[in-house]
């Protein structure tokens, strides 16, 4: 049994422009120990994803529907408010981009990873500051003891996510989803997180669902990716396979406009246009406007989800094998 | 370049109005400025339009008719030396305007700058400005008004004066504060990166862009200068008798307050009407300069901001 | 083949007030200390390093819009000897263009105002042939006509940019400073606005200072690469030869840190990992100023403080190493 499913997740906002659909009919399931990336560009719904999983969209002006979202076992949709607090504290964990918001300025770092402690494992005032100590060890601030006492202000970007990193981490979770996590860090501070991502998950066994506009990133640490665009999943699968047999117009789009570091010279294919307003209907394929691999059935019908091979799905008339790296995947 | 529309087709194309009627539009969307302006308009009207439609001398005395009430011939009924109270209104409102618009516009020709300069400039020069306007802002606003006029003696000019030194400081502080947020803009170091020196910086693009809040300080600064006028004649140390006057009138309203109260409430009335009209207006005019809260209408709903045309 | 030089710095210094301590007694922060950088005509210099290194600062000082010192050559003139109006006029030919673009647009003017603006500043194409050089910018920078009557919060992330880079453009200058021009655009409009850079580039003959953190897109769009530390340039070098043989350790330790698109790729990477964080500006360490991070240092690192020399024809480093 997957640790997390998720079937046909919609969330709607209604504003004066209409109802905007952010979260249109998005599935997946997630094993335990599993890291699957979350793709797409800003508006695609990737972080709305999360934050239904979490129910922490406010409703209204939110809505949050589903056929189904269980994590092990158990019906989040049915959980009770008291319930559902419990069951984010100690089960499924976020951390996310701008790490001075999420904390608290006038309290200490210790005291904020105690309260968790405390409040949710109902550890006492002493082994909460132990276990505390602990933590911080394990995501890598040095003198861990001296900086319990220190405020937020006190500690750089990077230390601050490592902060929020212990914090999520502090009642064991078997999930922990990452919102952009690195992206207000420096490449050498992302290199440290990251680092640091791959031992939790080999050593905790924890699952990880890693939210990022950065291919790279997703190329590097995931077992599998699920790339999203106008509140959709377009395309998932194994990240070894959807990089190199891609097999929707916008996955391909995207890895031919993003600019590569080991790579020199050609020129880059910009994806045209904008992405489509979510208040609009749209009966054929969201990317149809910008695609350039669009065929004549784009304009007759939808795509649905077909599947390319083993775990491999994605919506697209197109036949892009003509891109693929055949040498990369047998 | 191609260009194709992310969410084709485009019908209806926003208006592009000018600027003047964008803000309009968005004033008037506000029910309470809209009533403030009609309110307003029509007292400037009456002021500006006294002699040709009300037939009646304010200064003209008739003891024949003293202390009518309301009638088809007096609307606001006269006073007690039979002068129409309408009329009287219709001429004082004029002074009240007048004493506004000037105060307004002496208080704003000195108090702009310094808030300008102040705040733009900043260092050593704006302490002392700053200081400056910190000793004048120690004096009781109505007692400078009083010991000026004392001074000098009672006409419009004096009062005008004494009420605009008392809002000069007020005025400055207020474009100092917005000035020393807007200085720190991308936009002015943008321009500046341009070649635009620091005249164009400072009247151009600051001054535009602290128009929200000096434009909400100029009507505070307006209506206060409508009260400290009536307050003055009020004192009768404001303008003299026989020229009519929301103050003065209501000074000598007061004696006859229960045998004719007409003659204290139409003052009264003329006085809160215009200042509240004045202070809904400035509320609202905030908001509707900043082209951000332009609706633009004859939109359809394909175009939004974000998914309209183009990359 | 030689290149014509457009721009050259030598010892360019930017000096702050700041603390090195909390509550310590104020003292001088070098943002940027002793940078020497070379802008041929028509080409592009990237200039990367993390976020406090003083990159932007170096920018800026380039443009004299903070107090910065040193010799900054600017075809053939000493831009920091010049005096105010001759400085206003020579800022004509250096323009800047920022990452937040919607915000370097001054938010009560239209698109069509804020172009007239720049070409009323220098009294460029004044009376009749205004209009049409309006419409000819717009098409330049790949924008629609219609735009011209719109405000700036109306564009998105990507028109604003352009429209920011159609602003630069009318003032006809020869180097435009990029100030992390892309960095807060999603791929797709990057690509879009990348593309538009090195059209431009080719068309007009302009050279860029591209500034950014972010390496990917530096190796795109640069003809060279200068690598900067805590306000010095540590390498510097063609851009090829800087990313296929990277001589400092803080360069190395960079580029293995990028991820790449690829997972093959990123599998067999041999990856340096950074301990710690930058060092606070204001108390930096003694001797090599990377020293407190760097995975080679030894002990006379911390004695000697390394120049910039070269290692190979057009590859220098700051490394007592290499």
């Amino acid at each position: 049994m997957p640790l997390l499913t998720v079937k046909n997740l919609r969330t709607r906002f209604s504003t004066d422009r209409g109802t905007v659909r952010a979260v249109d009919g998005v599935s997946f399931e997630l094993e335990e120990g599993e890291v699957m990336g979350l793709v797409g560009e800003s508006g695609s719904g990737k972080s709305i994803t999360a934050m239904s999983i979490m129910r922490l969209i406010k409703e209204p002006p939110g809505r949050i529907e589903a056929d189904e979202i269980t994590f092990d076992g158990v019906d989040l949709l049915a959980l009770t408010p008291a319930q559902l607090r419990d069951y984010r504290a100690r089960h499924i964990s976020m951390i996310f981009q701008d790490p001075m918001r999420s904390l608290n300025p006038v309290l200490t770092i210790g005291r904020q990873l105690m309260e968790t402690l405390q409040r949710h494992l109902r550890m006492s005032a002493r082994d909460a500051r132990r276990r505390s100590i602990e933590l911080l060890e394990v995501v890598g601030i040095p003198r861990a003891e001296k900086r319990l006492d220190e405020y937020p202000h006190q500690f750089s970007g990077g230390m601050r996510q490592r902060v929020m990193i212990a914090i999520a981490l502090s009642c064991n979770p078997r999930l922990l989803i990452a919102d952009e996590a690195t992206t207000a860090l420096d490449v050498t501070i992302q290199a440290q997180i990251i680092d640091l991502i791959r031992r939790l998950r080999s050593e905790m066994g924890t699952a990880v669902i890693w939210i990022s506009h950065d291919l790279g990133l997703v190329a590097g640490l995931c077992d599998k990716v699920s790339v999203m665009y106008a509140g959709r999943i377009v395309e998932s699968g194994p990240v070894r396979e959807v990089f190199y047999r891609p097999a929707h117009g916008y996955t391909l789009g995207l890895m031919n406009c993003t600019p590569r570091v080991d790579d020199i010279g050609h020129r880059l294919r910009p994806i045209e246009g904008m992405p489509p307003n979510l208040a609009e209907p749209m009966p054929l394929c969201p990317f149809l406007p910008r695609c350039e691999m669009a065929v004549a059935a784009c304009r007759e019908s939808k795509p649905r989800l077909e599947t390319i091979a083993e775990g491999h799905v994605a919506s697209c008339h197109a036949n892009l094998s003509a891109y693929w790296r055949k040498e990369k995947v047998a | 370049m191609a260009f194709h529309d992310a969410s084709t087709p485009v019908a209806v194309e926003p208006n592009y109005d000018s600027g003047f009627r964008m803000a309009m539009r968005q004033l008037l969307r506000n029910k309470a400025a809209a009533a403030g302006l009609f309110c307003l308009l029509l007292i400037v009207f009456l002021a500006v339009f006294a002699p040709w439609i009300i037939p009646y001398d304010p200064t003209q005395i008739a003891l024949s008719s003293k202390l009518h009430g309301p009638s088809w011939e007096h609307w606001l009924g006269t006073d007690h030396f039979g002068r129409d109270v309408l009329a009287r209104m219709a001429h004082g409102a004029r002074v009240s305007l007048s004493v506004g618009l000037s105060t307004v516009a002496f208080a704003a020709a000195f108090g702009v700058p310094i808030g300008l300069l102040s705040g733009y400039v900043g260092g050593r020069l704006d302490n002392v400005l700053m200081r400056l306007m910190d000793a004048f802002l120690t004096f009781p606003p109505l007692l400078l008004g009083v010991a000026i006029v004392g001074l000098l003696g009672a006409d419009l000019t004096t009062v005008t004066l004494a009420l605009g030194i008392v809002q000069i400081p007020v005025l400055a502080r207020v474009v100092r504060s917005a000035t020393l947020v807007v200085r720190e803009e991308t936009y002015i170091t943008a321009t500046r990166a341009l070649g635009a020196g620091s005249w164009r910086l400072v009247f151009q693009h600051v001054l535009r862009n602290i128009l929200s809040p000096l434009v909400v300080q100029i009507t505070i600064v307006f209506s206060a200068a409508i009260v400290a006028e009536a307050s003055l004649s009020f004192l009768g140390l404001g303008v003299q008798p026989p020229t009519p006057s929301w103050g003065r009138d209501l000074a000598e309203a007061r004696r006859f307050m229960v045998d004719a109260p007409w003659m204290f409430l139409a003052p009264t009335g003329f006085i809160i009407v215009s200042v509240m009209a004045i202070n809904f207006m400035g509320d609202s005019l905030r908001d509707s300069l900043d082209p951000r809260s332009w609706v633009r209408r004859a939109v359809t709903s394909r175009e939004t901001p974000r998914a309209s045309a183009d990359r | 083949m030689t290149q014509v030089v457009l721009l050259s710095a030598e010892g360019l210094t930017v000096s702050f007030p700041g603390r090195a301590r909390p509550f310590a007694k104020p003292d001088v922060v070098r943002a940027v200390d002793g940078v020497d950088i070379t802008i041929k005509r028509g080409q592009t210099l990237g200039l990367v390093g993390e976020s406090g290194c003083g990159k932007s600062t170096t920018g800026y000082a380039l443009l004299r819009l903070n107090k910065g010192t040193g010799r900054v050559m600017f075809d053939g003139v000493d831009l920091m000897l010049l005096p105010p109006e001759k400085l206003r006029s020579m800022r004509r030919r250096i323009q800047i263009i920022f990452q937040d673009a919607a915000a370097s647009l001054d938010p009560r003017m239209t698109i069509g105002d804020l172009i007239a603006e720049a070409l009323d500043l220098h009294k460029l194409h004044t009376g009749g042939s205004r209009q049409p050089r309006v419409r000819e910018l717009l098409e330049l920078v790949g924008i629609p006509q219609r735009f011209a009557e719109r405000y700036p919060h109306e564009l998105s992330g990507g028109q604003a940019q352009r429209i920011a880079i159609c602003r630069a453009l009318a003032v006809e200058p020869d180097l435009i400073i990029c100030d992390e021009a892309v960095s807060a655009l999603d791929v797709s409009i990057q690509a879009q606005i990348l593309n538009l850079l090195q059209d431009l580039q080719q068309r007009l003959g302009l050279s860029f200072l591209f500034i950014s953190h972010d390496l990917s897109v530096v190796r795109h769009i640069s003809h060279e690469v200068a690598v900067m530390y805590l306000g010095k340039i540590v390498e510097q070098a063609p851009t090829s030869l800087l990313f296929e043989n990277p001589r400092h350790p803080y360069t190395k330790a960079l580029l293995s840190a990028v991820p790449v698109p690829d997972p093959d790729v990123e599998k067999a990477r041999e990856r340096i990992v950074l301990a710690g964080d930058l060092p606070n500006p204001a108390n930096p360490p003694s001797g090599c100023r990377f020293r407190t991070r760097c995975p080679v240092a030894q002990s006379k690192c911390a004695e000697t403080l390394p120049t910039l020399h070269e290692i190979e024809q057009r590859h220098s480093a700051a490394c007592l190493f290499v």
